[in-house]
């Protein structure tokens, strides 16, 4: 046996014999020969390891913070990244999750099984080195049963729906004052104009479909026209983009035509599909504008680039138009474009409006109060922000923090 | 009853989702998704409800030649040619183990050569509608039409050259006048204070409207009672 083979056993004897006798572990002879021929630690490790249970979340997600290496602070240094490792023994068996390159301090490890304790090390890595590590634990994932950071949301909720139920029962037993909104006066204006005309109105519920809230406010309003044309026996046309909003749409119409005491008018082809294609869509409905000539548009639900293109074509063939949408963005071009146009919350105030239905006025009422509760709260905060600012003072600070934070929604 | 059932399962499902807004915890944080996948599941009929209605209206419109009836031939043999092209995978270069959508196929020849060009076409006349629009929009009839001839004015000399150039002279006092400085403030002040307004006003619509269809308030979209 050549010498050089029989010293490095010796040393490797002597070597376990001594890590065993300092109560560490024996580790596999593998191991240590590993750790000796690793480069000595060239950077110091990172500090202030943190491992916790993620907070407000489902379960399996740990979440490890730390303070970067004191050589990561300067430009230049030789830290590149960190080594993150996990096991479910504090003693060994560590394996690396992940790595993260550049001064990151923070990692969420999803994972993890709920329950189980687990030990987490982070080294700084260096070349092809690495620092010494530190070790935090252990920690155990599990699910929350209320999310704190949305305790703001619940508080705004409950004030919120508890005004709209207030108002909605007192609605029951006084007459509530609600304005008048010229987009939904004009409503009966163009029934009206396409019954003397003799010619068609148009209804368009916007591309989306049931599920957007905006689509759903389209198609109530749907009702309360369809009831006028069923009066007036003026036709109807409902091209849709959605099947289901088909299917829905043409409920609605035929219960309209049902309580106008016209279910003689109704047919199904009053609503009709044409396509989910954005383009396609619009490319059908013009057609049939420019085709049909009809007296009235009505474009209420949610759009997007089509709807100048529509409200453009409506324009050109003279047809009186009433848009509305809570698309922020497509707003300008329907008040350029129409001749009367809902902004934002006066196409979901429209069914309540023109159904004169106390119960849905009283939640219109309840809105209100929302906005009461908003606008106190945007001069009270500008208030403390100012005041703050002027005074120096702390504790006005704090509270305009407070306030601050009540009223931002980061989800 | 059959608006009742539709009513109780509107108020038992908004309440869940709303409730699982605030709870992290196993089942309510899948809640939001799987109704997702219900709702997809019922939009994959409907979509054949959808389909079957387009050739009817327009088999029909064909059939007693109501009028533009030749149009509707093209609609109709259109929707037959891309549906036979996908589902026969018509030119597939590796035939039946190949994609519908494979380069060569007719169904991705006829959704590059039509569909593409179609949608482009109709996509690109919104350049026109907009100057059309922003010519009625913006003429100065009115006081309030006045104003926004003037901001619209100067938010689109911002960008150019001729913007800067104009009042980059102005001494340091009037600086804010400077138009790429008046633009921001246009931009960050008057416009965003509208645009949260109305914002404020959405979200509290949503609540309400939400609030009304789970109470049950409105029904209006639950259509007929069977009368």
């Amino acid at each position: 046996m050549p010498k050089g083979l029989v010293l490095s056993a010796l040393v490797l004897a002597v070597a376990a014999f001594t890590v065993h006798a300092q109560g560490e572990p024996p580790a596999p002879a593998d191991s240590v020969m590993q750790a000796q021929s690793a480069p000595a630690p060239s950077v110091r490790p990172p500090s202030a390891l943190r491992a916790y249970d993620t907070p407000n979340d489902h379960g399996s997600n740990i979440t490890i913070e730390w303070e970067v290496s004191p050589d990561d602070a300067a430009p230049g240094s030789p830290v590149t990244g960190y080594e993150i490792l996990r096991s479910e023994n504090p003693d060994g068996g560590f394996e690396s999750i992940a790595t993260i390159v550049g001064s990151a301090t923070i990692y969420a490890d999803n994972s993890v099984e709920d329950g189980v304790d687990y030990y987490y090390r982070v080294e700084a890595l260096a070349g092809t080195g690495t620092s010494d590590p530190v070790q935090a634990g252990p920690v155990t994932a599990s699910q929350q049963w209320f999310d704190r950071s949305r305790a703001n949301l619940l508080v705004i909720s409950v004030l919120l729906i508890a005004a709209i139920i207030t108002y909605v029962y007192l609605s029951t037993t006084r007459e509530l004052y609600i304005r008048k909104i010229a987009g939904l006066e004009a409503v009966n204006e163009a029934v009206g104009r396409a019954t003397e005309m003799g010619r068609s109105i148009l209804f368009v519920p916007g591309i989306q479909d049931m599920d957007n809230v905006q689509t759903v406010a389209g198609v109530a309003i749907l009702g309360h026209i369809a009831q006028r044309t069923a009066t007036y026996e003026t036709d109807l046309n409902v091209p849709v983009s959605r099947s289901i909003v088909m299917s829905v749409g043409r409920e609605t119409v035929k219960q309209a035509y049902l309580e106008a005491g016209r279910p003689d008018l109704y047919n199904d082809d009053m609503v009709h599909y044409i396509t989910d294609e954005q383009f396609g869509y619009v490319a059908a409905v013009d057609g049939i504008m420019v085709r049909e000539h009809p007296a009235a548009c009505f474009y209420l639900g949610a759009f997007f680039a089509e709807s100048l293109i529509l409200a453009e074509t409506g324009n050109s063939i003279g047809a009186i138009q009433v848009a509305g949408t809570a698309m922020p963005t497509q707003l300008p071009f329907f008040v350029a474009a129409c001749d009367y146009t809902l902004i934002g919350e006066e196409l979901f105030a429209a069914s309540a409006y023109l159904s004169k239905d106390r119960k849905m006025l009283g939640s219109l009422k309840g809105q209100d109060a929302g906005k009461a509760i908003a606008m106190l709260a945007m001069l009270i905060g500008v208030g403390l922000g100012t005041l703050a600012t002027i005074t120096g003072s702390d504790g006005l600070m704090t509270a305009y923090q407070w306030l601050k934070r009540l009223f931002s929604l980061n989800y | 009853m059959k608006r009742t059932i539709p009513l109780l399962i509107t108020f038992a499902v908004g309440l869940a989702l709303i409730v699982a807004m605030f709870i992290p915890h196993v089942p309510f944080y899948e809640l939001d998704g799987m109704f997702s996948v219900f709702y997809d599941v019922i939009a994959v009929f409907a979509f054949i409800l959808g389909g079957g209605n387009l050739l009817k209206v327009h088999l029909n419109k064909i059939q007693n030649k109501r009028r533009d009836w030749k149009y509707s031939i093209v609609t109709v043999s259109g929707f037959f040619l891309v549906l036979a092209a996908g589902l026969l995978k018509i030119g597939v270069p590796d035939g039946w183990s190949g994609g519908y959508q494979a380069p060569g196929s007719l169904f991705k020849f006829l959704y590059d050569a039509t569909f593409q060009p179609l949608q482009a076409t109709m996509f690109s006349l919104l350049a026109f509608f907009v100057a059309s629009a922003s010519y009625r929009a913006f003429r100065a009839k009115t006081k309030e039409a006045t104003i926004l001839l003037v901001a619209a004015f100067i938010i689109l000399l911002r960008p150019t050259p001729l913007g800067y150039y104009l009042t980059y002279w102005l001494p340091e006092p009037l600086r804010f006048l400077h138009i790429p400085n008046l633009s921001t403030w246009v931009l960050s002040v008057p416009n965003m204070a509208g645009q949260r307004a109305i914002m404020i006003g959405i979200a509290l619509g949503i609540v309400s409207t939400s609030l009304r269809l789970i109470l049950g308030i409105e029904r209006s979209y639950l259509g007929s009672e069977g009368k």
